[in-house]
């Protein structure tokens, strides 16, 4: 039996997390075979709540493959597509069916996504979902009911530690640790001194909760640019974008992994945050040698 | 305060007007004057459009404030105009043009969408400052309304999606609330205030639609 994340997060050790995003469609066959590929390598797979505003496979679909195939799934709601009765009910179907562990996130803005005609919901937004969280685990719903029985979930939290300003999110983030989680998975970070100077300010709040550092696996300059262009939150700095430039025809990927894998090394080695959460996005099978590199 | 109007395009005016022939135009002299979608110079511009599209205008005018009760009276005294026609097309806010219904048997269609209640930052150029949501926060947000100027409506601190130099994650040139925020409560030693956790909306404030009778107590009462 797989080690609850929760436990994990208890152990102090270097705690490494990835992710897999759901097919658009019904044919799962590609997904189940990343779970099967991951699932022993890392201590906890995250599936993606229609990311970047995609319609997909649902996030608790994705979490259910990975219990039944004996991994341990990090859940992700976003607020945009629910409102609190639907994100209540999705968490009690995902609790029942042995799902332990939420990332509560606003979610990407409709517009940037494949249905921009959608109503955007954002009932809520992710502090009060912290909160929606906490209040099912003391066996009341948000509304204040008493439930037949509390939920027992491990609550997650994202954050940007990019962000210029960071003020204001340093405040949200409070926000966040006050209302009770346990681990940040921040957003992707590729400069290392701005990361330091994030955890000192996290620092000084001087709370218990695990940090893992996003890493955002870079395949190729156009997806550096894309990503700087059109995925809010992500900032990949020149030098790394030249370096992917100048790689031979073919090999962009290759050195896309030495520089995930280099990161993550650093962080370890400096004791920089927690762990680590890494993000390859349609690429998954690639995680195996990224931590390879990073000598984990 | 003003109701934020633009032109519908004119096949969608004609596909509504499909089968109406005899057409009575009624334009706005306030907002949709201001906003150049409904004054006198558009309801001609109108008229001519029409006509050129095989309709018969049987007159127009354009109402001083069209949501107002006086739009009775001026369909009354435009009553001749009016009956030759079919339908009436209005070129006012939705707020007029229900009005109109409301005093018609006519068909009546608007020419307008109805976009937004605004101001007027500099002339020709409006902005949307607040949706009615009912409970007002701009006590704690340092009077910038995060319900209305965050894309998201988000009430506890910015989004993740933040661009560099404080820009919102789905336009570049549009400031995130968030960030403004922050720096209007920080120059004003305030940012316990963001601090505050804000609990989720209450959306039985206003029951859509809202409605609203002053009670007997409430008039009576001096301030
Ligand atoms: S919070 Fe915003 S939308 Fe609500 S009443 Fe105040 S200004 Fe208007
Ligand atoms: S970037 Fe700022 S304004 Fe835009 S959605 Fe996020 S919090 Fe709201």
């Amino acid at each position: 039996m797989k080690k609850s994340f929760r436990e994990v997060l208890k152990e102090g050790r270097f705690i490494v997390t990835s992710e897999v995003g759901p097919p658009k469609g019904t044919n799962v066959d590609r997904m189940v075979q990343i779970i099967e590929l991951l699932k022993d390598k890392v201590d906890a797979l995250n599936v993606t709540d229609n990311q970047g505003s995609v319609m997909r496979y649902p996030s608790w679909g994705g979490c259910f493959l990975i219990v039944e195939q004996g991994g341990e799934p990090i859940l992700q709601v976003t607020c945009r597509d629910r409102n609190r009765l639907a994100i209540q009910q999705d968490l009690l179907f995902a609790h029942s069916r042995g799902i332990r562990n939420v990332l509560c996130l606003t979610g990407d803005s409709i517009d940037v996504g494949d249905h921009k005609e959608a109503k955007p919901v954002f009932d809520l937004d992710s502090v009060q979902l912290i909160n929606l969280v906490q209040s099912l685990n003391s066996g009341k719903d948000i509304g204040g009911n008493q439930l037949d029985s509390p939920t027992d979930f491990c609550i997650g939290a994202c954050t940007t530690a990019s962000a210029e300003p960071i003020e204001p999110h340093l405040i949200k983030l409070q926000q966040k640790i006050d209302a009770g989680i346990q681990f940040i998975q921040t957003q992707a970070v590729y400069d290392l001194d701005q990361f330091k100077r994030f955890m000192n300010y996290l620092c000084k709040l001087n709370k218990d909760v695990k940090v893992l550092a996003g890493i955002v696996l870079l395949t190729g300059p156009r997806m550096a640019v894309f990503l700087n262009e059109n995925v809010p939150g992500i900032f990949v700095p020149q030098p790394l974008i030249d370096q992917l430039q100048v790689a031979p025809k073919g090999k962009a990927l290759s050195v896309g992994i030495e520089i995930a894998g280099r990161t993550i090394r650093e962080i370890k080695e400096e004791g920089l945050c927690d762990g680590v959460h890494i993000m390859a996005i349609e690429k998954e099978e690639v995680v195996p040698q990224i931590l390879e590199v990073a000598g984990l | 305060m003003k109701t934020i109007t633009a032109q519908k395009s004119f096949e969608e005016i004609l596909e509504v007007l499909e089968r109406t022939e005899r057409v009575y135009i009624v334009g706005c002299g306030t907002c949709a004057t201001m906003c150049q979608t409904g004054g006198e110079a558009q309801v001609l511009q109108m008229k001519e459009r029409l006509e050129q599209a095989g309709k018969i205008v049987t007159g127009w005018m354009v109402i001083p404030t069209a949501c107002d009760d006086l739009t009775k009276e001026a369909l009354g005294e435009q009553a001749e105009g009016i009956n030759q026609a079919q339908g009436i097309l209005v070129m006012a806010c939705a707020f007029g043009v229900q009005t109109v219904v409301s005093w018609t048997d006519k068909p009546v269609c608007p020419a307008l969408n109805t976009l937004f209640i605004g101001k007027e930052d500099v002339p020709y150029q409006f902005s949307e400052v607040c949706i009615q949501c009912g409970e007002c926060i701009l006590g704690w947000t340092a009077g910038i309304c995060p319900v209305t100027s965050c894309t998201k409506g988000l009430l506890n601190g910015p989004c993740g999606g933040t661009k560099k130099g404080g820009k919102c994650e789905i336009d570049k040139e549009k400031d995130c609330a968030w960030v403004l925020i922050y720096q209007r409560l920080e120059s004003q030693d305030r940012l316990d205030l963001m601090r505050k956790y804000k609990r989720p909306k209450d959306y039985r404030v206003v029951k859509r639609p809202g409605r609203i009778k002053l009670s007997e107590d409430l008039l009576k009462r001096s301030f």
